[in-house]
């Protein structure tokens, strides 16, 4: 069994409610927190437990809160990031829905570690069930002194806002997520300035995702070091992945950094394998915006060393032979699954929610669409491979926020490693429609490069 | 001079440029002039918050200052990064903004409509300047292009929806320029659309230069709709004295002969307006006597407006007054007392088809 920090008591019956969250030890680390650390302290812990960004990008936490700017007589606010909206992402649902108060205990801590007095969950709108539950745990906090004036005699004062968005992917980028906290078009900002300078209402702002404040909570508990301890180099503790897709048991994993991607997909307390004896085609380790590998890249490295589920080894070879983590949404394809048709809904997906605001993601991700559409109903050219080659390289990076580069990437990947499948697809349209490419060669062993003479 | 500022160093293309704190790179190189300023479409200096969004003026940072070396990952809009100390920039010189703008003016022209000869914007348009300078010669997309649903936004202004790049340049006038704005973005990515929701008509004052900041035909005068091509027109500087303290009443006025077909701000080599006209001088005063012509006006940007200027022409002297020695000219015989054809009060418009005699005989 992986050692567990967030889900340790998620078993417990009831520990949705404040009282049995507070009798199993819940609040231990906020009392901690503030009563006898101060803000330095709790960033320094932070820092020291190396944790990163869950939303996506991986960045150090503690080195992005020590950006905030501290103007003096400027408040600043904290943002909880709970539009979860990627394909293949799930794990945040599960957390605000079964254990909410482990997130308001991580926001409390994370307010009370920036001197933010004002802290927003800005949640998707399609999580129609959910504020219900986050504000009745907010109000039970607050009747037991740990939200509103002086909490637990402290003098420090924490308000927690839920805003529901109106079911726009984009909203969860940060600038955009704070454009319609404000009541705006949902439209990323340019960058600079940063949220840390300029945010919310022109403040300093830190927006977080709700897995890593929540994280806050175990580094507190079990202390800065100790959580360093979990998982392996850069990539520490643990992190939640939703696995779906052709597997025995999809559902929310905790694991630890420490597993390799094989023994997620095939050990019993995690995937539980491929359902109906098929064999692995690809995977798409981390939302539908990374990278998809082939079998054989996605088990071992491009150098031939087992890939194991933590930042940096999902992320060896670069793009060429790589892939990321990224948001942490595990989807598994089996044999019988069309890249094509997969690439496609990715597509389809990226044009309905390009916000509009600059061209080449405006453009860009309709015409990748419609170009897949034909290869997929067997009207596509040879010329078309090359073209969604040159579209999806010209979205990439020249866009206002990462959404050209979400759109872009899944396409790249699916031409780079299964470029025979689009060929097929041209070449036989009538087959095509009928059957599926199958597995070919993508979980054949790869031969291992030798090191490039000198 | 209390204290001297400290003025930055940039490169741009290996020209040397200094310039305050704060300065973007786009008017760094516009301080420099000539071919390394990239070019702009959703930028406008006088329109605070503008930029960022059409991606034509990337360029490539392949130092980022003195103090801190390292070339940024991504191209960035020159038009919203500002310049540090010791930057170097590299615009035409990078291969690599070349090929993205290139991309870019693709994009922009993936669902333009190209219809130029029926486009009052023609002759004036960025987009047209961009594509025959960046773009390629023809089109890798094969499918059907965007239309919309027609809105109508009142008697001065009209709207094409499928030419607009939605550079949001007008959505920023309206919120700066007039008292309330009536329109903004509706709609999302391919769908987002310029509209005003309840269908309204744009008639705050100063909402006239929206048309002037388009930078393609999307928004168009309609008092001038389909009169005249623009580079049929001879462009004059004239003034007159508004009572809109707003408005500096200085204007460009596009005439033929003595008439004057329509209104515009002037604009300078980028483009842009240099004051703002309130919309009483643009839609209301178009007869020369409203006006206080000073010259004709060069219009730059590769342009053959100017080509019609013919400077120091005199109007050719009427004959007749000299012939008739003084008298007056009279009427000698009204062709519609002796023939059944042209009668005034047949509307010719009026008849169905091609015309027959019959049409003339009937009482």
């Amino acid at each position: 069994m992986g050692r567990k920090l967030l889900f340790d008591k998620a078993h417990i019956e009831g520990i949705r409610y404040y009282d049995v969250y507070r009798a199993n030890g819940g609040y231990g680390s906020a009392e901690k927190a503030l009563k006898s650390m101060s803000p330095e302290q709790v960033l320094d812990e932070v820092k020291k437990s190396g944790l990163r960004g869950r939303g996506g990008a991986g960045f150090p936490t503690g080195m992005k809160w020590s950006f905030i700017a501290k103007p003096e007589g400027v408040p600043r606010y904290l943002v909880c990031n709970a539009d979860e909206s990627e394909p293949g992402t799930f794990k945040d649902r599960y957390l605000m829905e079964f254990i909410p108060h482990l997130l308001i205990e991580g926001l409390l801590i994370s307010s009370y570690t920036l001197g933010c007095n004002s802290c927003y969950i800005y949640i998707r709108g399609e999580y129609a069930w959910i504020p219900d539950i986050l504000e009745e745990a907010i109000a039970d906090a607050k009747k037991n002194g740990w939200l509103g004036k002086n909490i637990q005699g402290t003098g420090f004062d924490l308000e927690i806002y839920v805003q529901r968005g109106a079911g726009a992917y984009i909203c969860g980028e940060e600038t955009a997520l704070i454009e319609s906290l404000e009541g705006k078009r949902g439209n990323p900002r340019i960058k600079p300035p940063f949220p840390a300078v300029k945010g919310l209402w022109d403040c300093p702002t830190v927006v977080n995702n709700v897995e890593t404040l929540a994280t806050v909570v175990p580094i507190l508990r079990i202390g800065g070091e100790e959580y360093a301890k979990y998982g392996t180099g850069k990539s520490t503790g643990t992190k939640l992945i939703s696995a779906c897709g052709n597997i025995n048991k999809p559902g929310v994993y905790e694991i630890e950094m420490n597993i390799s991607v094989e023994e997620f997909i095939y050990s019993d307390e995690y995937c539980g394998g491929i359902p109906n004896g098929k064999r692995l085609k690809a995977c798409i380790p981390g939302g539908s915006s990374v990278p998809i590998l082939p079998a054989n890249l996605l088990l071992k490295t491009a150098k031939g060393e087992p890939r194991m589920m933590t930042y940096e080894s999902l992320s060896d070879g670069g793009f060429a032979t790589g892939t990321m983590l990224g948001s942490g949404g595990f989807i598994v394809l089996d044999e019988d699954q069309c890249i094509v048709k997969n690439t496609l809904t990715f597509a389809r997906f990226y044009h309905h929610e390009s916000c509009g605001q600059c061209s080449p993601c405006r453009e860009g991700t309709g015409w990748m669409k419609r170009v897949l559409l034909n290869i997929e109903n067997g009207k596509g050219k040879m010329s078309d491979i090359d073209l969604l080659w040159d579209i999806q390289r010209k979205i990439e990076g020249n866009t206002i926020c990462p959404l050209g580069d979400a759109a872009a990437w899944p396409v790249a990947a699916a031409i780079r490693h299964f470029r025979d499948e689009f060929e097929w697809h041209v070449l036989h349209p009538e087959e095509a429609t009928k059957r599926n490419y199958g597995l070919a060669h993508y979980a054949d062993p790869l031969e291992i490069a030798a090191p490039a003479a000198v | 001079m209390a204290e001297e500022k400290k003025l930055f160093k940039v490169k741009i293309d290996n020209i040397s440029v200094e310039v305050e704190p704060g300065t973007t790179i786009l008017n760094a190189a516009r301080k420099i002039g000539g071919d390394i300023v990239p070019p702009a479409m959703c930028y406008y200096s006088k329109l605070q918050g503008s930029g960022g969004k059409c991606r034509t003026c990337l360029v490539k940072v392949s130092k980022g200052s003195d103090a801190d070396p390292r070339p940024m990952p991504k191209l960035v809009a020159s038009c919203r990064t500002t310049v540090m100390d010791g930057m170097e920039v590299a615009n035409i010189t990078s291969p690599e903004v070349l090929d993205a703008r290139k991309g870019v003016v693709e994009f922009l022209l993936l669902n333009h409509p190209l219809d130029c000869p029926v486009c009052d914007q023609a002759g004036e348009c960025h987009l047209q300047d961009l594509s025959y300078e960046h773009g390629a010669d023809s089109t890798r997309y094969e499918f059907k292009r965007r239309t919309f649903d027609r809105v109508d936004i009142g008697d001065k202004i009209q709207l094409h929806m499928t030419r607009c790049i939605l550079c949001y340049r007008c959505v920023f006038t309206a919120d700066q320029l007039t008292e309330k704005r009536e329109h903004g973005v509706l709609g999302r990515g391919e769908a987002a659309e310029i509209g005003t929701y309840i269908q309204q008509s744009l008639d705050n004052n100063f909402i006239g230069n929206v048309i002037d900041v388009c930078p393609v035909g999307a928004l168009t005068d309609k008092t001038f709709r389909f009169k005249n091509r623009v580079w049929f027109l001879k462009p004059v500087d004239a003034h007159r004295e508004c009572h809109d303290p707003k408005c500096c009443g200085k204007t460009v006025l596009w005439m033929r002969g003595d008439e004057i077909f329509r209104v515009t701000a002037r604009k300078d080599k980028y483009g842009e307006v240099e004051e703002w006209i309130c919309d009483t001088c643009r839609f209301d005063k178009k007869e020369a006597k409203d006006w206080i012509i000073e010259g004709p006006r060069q219009i730059e940007r590769q342009s053959v407006i100017s080509q019609g200027h013919y400077v120091g022409v005199h109007k050719p002297k009427d004959p007749l007054v000299d012939v008739l020695d003084g008298r007056q000219p009279k009427l000698l015989l009204d062709i519609h007392n002796i023939s059944e054809v042209n009668k005034p009060n047949v509307d010719l418009s009026k008849i169905q088809g091609p015309a027959h005699s019959d049409d003339f005989n009937k009482k």
